[in-house]
């Protein structure tokens, strides 16, 4: 199993550990609704050095990336970030992925552990024509997330760059803990929250997770593992590669359209499918939905509507700040608007959902 | 309860026998690996099982898991306080926490089932895989 550099603060901090895209990282330390209340109240402070960083450098990297996105890349500045998809020729996902403009001609591209490997072999095929280098270099960097209401004081006491100027989405450089990192306010929890990229020996990473979970305790912070990452995104309606969006989806039926720019400069791959499913209009859609009944509506549960069955479960899991049984799906256009109810299949029973507003949680700014 | 009056399955159930009765509810090894509990399925009374049949849901937000019926019998009584509070299962498990009751047909099955000490040694067993 691979490790993070970060592997030994977990067993430090007495995290369950378990093997995640052949990584032993940690499930939960102190409990999955304890932290994940902490990032909603407080904060959490997360290892996700499995995360992959592919770099484009060269005078065609700004062609290379868009022609592999449904974004519009041509529209960041150094220093900015934006959310796109990886896209096949139908325009469903390889992956999804963050596009961060480090200067002209050069951009990093954060990636699933998942998909690293596929990713790159992806990438390298389709920008092979564009005068530009294309670098995995996943193994080389860390990554340290901290999340929720007390992030930026807490990541401030760590680092010289200052925060509160910092916009969502942005992210700059500097020293992190006498590190050189990048510094990103982003996440996947729906809260404030920093991205920290950093390079550096193992003992330094340890460290650095170590000081920050013992800094945060002064602010009721606290490591928090993968299934409180789970449940957090989820709350907040963030896609799981895998689950809610995967190379059998479109962008527009997984209902993220604003990441999808037609008329973007460069032409790109998906782009033709979906400009047609466009003019079309879509059959299914992704939805939110919420259990009327009893019961978790997990991955994978099937679906009926109307007495037919209709795919399953995307994502779904009791959501521990609204205390609530929630999920996603991808039901048929007519029957996805707010309010509509179906069944899922949970074992020998047949319980009632019903489509509600997204995100489930909305943090107040 | 006095887990040395216990019995206890692999699946981490333990069982009280009294009256021809059989009370079951998950050890704390169960309830901790499970995490917080947020749902108990309970089966409804009457339901007739047999020996390793599932009997019950357990949801916790990480994960469902099964309770099994330890012997083969009838559902007599489940612990109704658990719609409410489930997450008496992590709180006391061996008391509040039960999940049902069942008749016991055949007596011998419970030979099959270990005794604390037993049970220790399994636990002990599973931690140094």
């Amino acid at each position: 199993m691979k490790k993070t550099k970060i592997n030994e603060a977990h067993y430090i901090l007495k995290g369950k550990m378990v093997e995640f895209c052949g990584w032993d990282l940690p499930v939960q330390y102190s409990g999955l609704n304890t932290e994940h209340m902490a990032v909603r109240t407080t904060g959490g402070i997360f290892d996700v050095s499995h995360m992959g960083e592919v770099w484009f450098r060269g005078r065609e990297a700004l062609k290379a990336v868009q022609h592999i996105i449904s974004n519009d890349a041509a529209k960041l500045q150094p220093g900015r970030i934006q959310y796109a998809g990886l896209l096949t020729e139908s325009g469903c996902f390889v992956d999804d992925l963050l596009v961060y403009m480090m200067k002209e001609n050069e951009y990093l591209l954060v990636v699933n552990a998942a998909n690293i490997d596929k990713d790159f072999q992806w990438i390298k095929k389709h920008t092979a024509r564009f005068d530009v280098q294309v670098e995995n270099r996943s193994e080389e960097y860390s990554q340290i997330a901290v999340q929720g209401p007390i992030a930026e004081k807490l990541v401030q006491e760590f680092t010289d760059i200052d925060l509160k100027p910092m916009g969502y989405y942005h992210f700059a450089q500097g020293r992190v803990q006498d590190i050189d990192a990048i510094l990103s306010r982003t996440g996947y929890t729906g809260e404030d929250g920093f991205e920290i990229y950093f390079k550096s020996d193992a003992a330094a990473a340890s460290k650095l997770f170590l000081d920050l979970a013992d800094k945060g305790a002064k602010y009721d912070a606290l490591p928090a593992g993968l299934g409180a990452r789970d449940t957090l995104r989820l709350e907040a309606k963030m896609a799981l590669y895998g689950n809610d969006i995967d190379d059998s989806h479109t962008v527009l039926e997984a209902d993220l359209g604003w990441i999808l720019k037609l008329k973007k400069e460069e032409p790109f791959i998906g782009q033709e499918a979906l400009a047609r499913q466009k003019e079309a209009g879509i059959r299914r859609k992704l939805v939110g939905f919420e259990l009327v009944d009893k019961g978790i509506a997990r991955h994978g549960y099937p679906i009926t509507v109307q007495g037919r069955g209709f795919a399953a479960v995307t994502s779904g899991t009791f959501a521990p700040f609204l205390k609530r049984s929630i999920g996603l799906a991808y039901l048929p256009l007519e029957n996805a608007a707010v309010g509509s109810e179906f069944q899922i299949g949970i074992r020998e029973k047949t319980v009632t959902a019903k489509v509600v507003e997204t995100p489930f949680y909305k943090r107040n700014k | 309860m006095a887990k040395e009056n216990l019995l206890y399955s692999k699946e981490h159930e333990w069982v009280l026998s009294a009256g021809g009765t059989a009370t079951v509810g998950v050890t704390d090894y169960a309830q901790h690996e499970l995490g917080d509990v947020v749902f108990v399925d309970l089966p409804a009374a009457g339901k007739e099982l047999k020996k390793g049949d599932p009997a019950a849901n357990i949801e916790s937000v990480k994960a469902v898991s099964d309770v099994y019926a330890p012997v083969t019998g009838k559902i007599t009584a489940v612990n109704a306080k658990l719609g409410a509070n489930p997450e008496l299962v992590n709180q006391d498990p061996f008391g509040e926490g039960w999940i049902f009751k069942m008749s016991i047909t055949q007596a011998s099955e419970l030979d099959e089932l270990m005794d604390l000490k037993k049970y220790e040694e399994y636990l002990k067993g599973i931690a140094g895989e």
